[in-house]
């Protein structure tokens, strides 16, 4: 069993109150910066920590503080991006409806190191239940004094507050967020500025995402050079898991980094292996805006090395035999799966998704559905399948916001490694468009 | 009857505007304009599950903003509802882990059991049905949302017939945001 720094009582009775939490040791990391660290020290333990952001893109959490300006006599924002809306994550959801304290409590600290005096959890719309435990939660950190004037004596104050989203995918884009946060559409800002210049009401503001934050604690309690021991090279600490599609054992799991991906798909304890006794044919392991990879190089590297669930083991080989860690969305598939209508339902996501601020998405990302629709309804045509290849290619690069890509790189991806699903939609469009029906090396078709 | 006299113009309850009061607070006093996607969450709950042109107008007067500024914002967000809505909107997730595991499946039940395609109400004005992207509640697919309650694993014809006698039988009342049905929120 990893050792579990996030989630180790999340099972406990009553956690979800102020008392419980507390005497299962919360509220320790705030008593111990507010009393006993400077602001600046506090920014050095989450460097020491090697803590990378856990909302997709893994930037350095500490050397993203360290970028925050500040100038005299303007105030500074820490926002909490809990908008998770990233297909086949749902890790963030898990961690606020079961510990909330536990993300107040990061928020605390985390402010108090940033040098803000108001703070916002920004959570998607749709998650109204857990913006209310949320809140809950709050009242009783604000009646126990950790929120609000003086907290514990120390002359620090903080005010915290949630705010709905109202579904939009793109608002979990970090300048979209905070366009949303204002009150606006959530079209993605050009940057630079960049929001630790200026972010939320054109202030210096810092964006996290809800298990970064959370990540604090721990980091603060026990020490970043002690959360750096565990994991493997850059890929430090604990990290979660949200594991679905056909595994015999869905959930969320919090492993330590460095697990092997094929442990963490067979072993009974984390997903207990594919459903039905079926085999894997392929797997997408950071929420979709990765690429797919085919079972061999899931498990293993190009190179034969078992792949790990660290940053750099699932990017090992770059983009063409290689994915990325992403958020934690591992969606697995067994072999009965269809990649085209897969690839086709994750493009009808971001088309429908896209803000339609740049043209090469708006455009691009409805040419992908409309030709990944017609390949698998059985309208297709061979050169299509080098279409979207080309369409990818234009759009990354060319947009405001990670949001192109994210669209591209997937379908480029599964051309790349299953083409030959694709051709045969051409090639038997009959068969291929039986509901049901997926392509399999083993027999012609199967249904 | 025909009624002559011209639509009442809405207004917020004494809650909902001790509610709105409240959430001004949140943020700084010239910056109003951020309670905008909070207030038109409490005026969808307030004024029968959707926001009509004069409710939003009164969100924009309420927050001393341009109806254009409410608009906009309205017709961005998909959780805001332009049309009148059946009493119960089921919200089901059609993104990929939900297919992977029956979303398709799932959607043609449901119409063929209230009577309803996607994007209407069924005849009894029970039920809208809506598509939705990923809830983030993957692990539990296939999934429908409801308020703030989460139906999850409805992968049997069982699970879909429990859902929808939960929901015929739930007493009928306007409900605020913050007002919570008391069924259980999700498995996870
Ligand atoms: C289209 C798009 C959607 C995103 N959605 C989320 C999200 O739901 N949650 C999240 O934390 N980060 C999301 N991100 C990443 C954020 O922009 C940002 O990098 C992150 O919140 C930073 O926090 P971290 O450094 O703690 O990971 C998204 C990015 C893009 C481009
Ligand atoms: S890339 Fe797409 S989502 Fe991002 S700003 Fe451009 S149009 Fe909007
Ligand atoms: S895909 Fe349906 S909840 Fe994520």
């Amino acid at each position: 069993m990893g050792r579990k720094l996030l989630t180790e009582h999340i099972n406990v009775p009553g956690i979800d109150t102020f008392e419980v939490y507390r005497k299962h040791g919360g509220y320790r990391s705030v008593e111990k910066a507010l009393k006993t660290m400077t602001p600046d020290e506090v920014v050095e333990e989450v460097k020491k920590s090697g803590l990378r952001g856990r909302g997709g893109a893994g930037f350095p959490t500490g050397m993203k503080w360290s970028f925050l300006a500040k100038p005299v006599g303007v105030p500074r924002y820490l926002v909490c991006n809990a908008d998770e809306s990233e297909p086949g994550t749902f890790k963030d959801r898990h961690l606020m409806s079961r510990l909330p304290h536990l993300l107040i409590e990061g928020m605390i600290t985390s402010s108090y190191a940033l040098g803000a005096n108001t703070s916002y959890i920004y959570i998607r719309g749709e998650l109204l239940y857990v913006l209310r435990i949320l809140e809950k939660a709050i009242a009783e950190a604000y009646a126990n004094g950790f929120l609000g004037k003086n907290i514990l004596g120390s002359g620090y104050d903080l005010d915290l507050h949630v705010h709905p989203g109202g579904g939009a995918y793109i608002c979990g884009e970090e300048t979209a967020l905070l366009e949303s946060l204002e009150g606006k559409r959530g079209n993605p800002r050009n940057k630079p500025p960049f929001p630790a210049v200026q972010g939320l009401y054109a202030r210096p503001t810092v964006v996290n995402n809800v298990e970064s934050i959370s990540a604090v604690v721990p980091i603060i309690n026990d020490g970043g050079e002690e959360y750096a021991k565990l994991g493997v090279g850059k890929s430090t600490g604990t990290k979660l898991i949200s594991a679905c599609g056909h595994l015999n054992k869905p959930g969320i799991y919090e492993i330590e980094l460095g697990v092997p991906v094929e442990e963490f798909i067979y072993s009974d304890e984390y997903c207990g292996g594919i459903w039905k006794g079926r085999d894997l044919k392929a797997v997408v392991a950071g929420g979709s805006s990765v690429p797919i990879l085919p079972k061999e190089l899931i498990l293993k590297t190009a190179a034969g090395e078992n792949r790990l669930m660290t940053y750099e083991s699932l990017s090992d080989g770059g983009f063409v035999t290689g994915t990325m860690l992403g958020s934690g969305g591992f969606i697995a598939m067994d072999e009965t799966t269809c990649i085209v209508r897969n690839t086709w339902s994750f493009s009808r996501f971001y088309h429908h998704e896209s803000c339609g601020q740049c043209s090469p998405c708006r455009e691009g990302t409805g040419w992908l559905e409309k030709v990944l629709h017609r390949l698998e309804h059985g309208h297709g045509h061979m050169h299509d399948i080098d279409l979207l290849v080309s369409v990818a290619k234009q759009i990354e690069g060319n947009t405001i916001c990670p949001l192109g890509e994210a669209a591209a790189w997937p379908v480029a991806a599964a051309v790349r490694h299953f083409r030959h699903e694709f051709e045969w939609h051409v090639t038997n469009p009959a068969e291929a468009t039986r509901p049901g029906a997926y392509y399999s090396s083993k027999a012609a078709v199967g249904v | 009857m025909e009624s002559t006299t011209a639509p009442v113009k809405p207004q917020f309850s004494p809650a909902a505007q001790a509610e709105i009061a409240r959430l001004f607070e949140h943020y700084p006093a010239e910056r109003r304009k951020s309670a905008l996607l909070p207030i038109l969450h409490i005026a969808q709950a307030e004024f029968g599950g959707w926001v009509s042109p004069e409710v939003q107008d009164l969100v924009a007067e309420t927050i001393g903003i341009l109806p254009i500024e409410v608009y906009e914002v309205s017709s961005f967000y998909t959780m805001f509802n332009l049309k009148p809505v059946g009493q119960h909107v089921l919200e089901i997730c059609r993104t990929g882990p939900c297919m992977l595991r029956g979303s398709d499946e799932l959607t043609a039940q449901l119409e063929r059991l209230t009577g309803a395609k996607v994007g209407e109400t069924s005849p009894d004005g029970l039920f809208t049905l809506k598509e939705v992207e990923c809830l983030a509640a993957c692990g539990t697919a296939p999934i429908v949302q409801v308020r703030e309650k989460y139906y999850e694993q409805l992968d049997t014809p069982e699970a879909v017939d429990a859902m929808l006698a939960e929901l015929r039988n739930l007493v009928h009342r306007p409900l605020l945001p913050w007002e919570q049905t008391g069924l259980a929120h999700s498995q996870q």
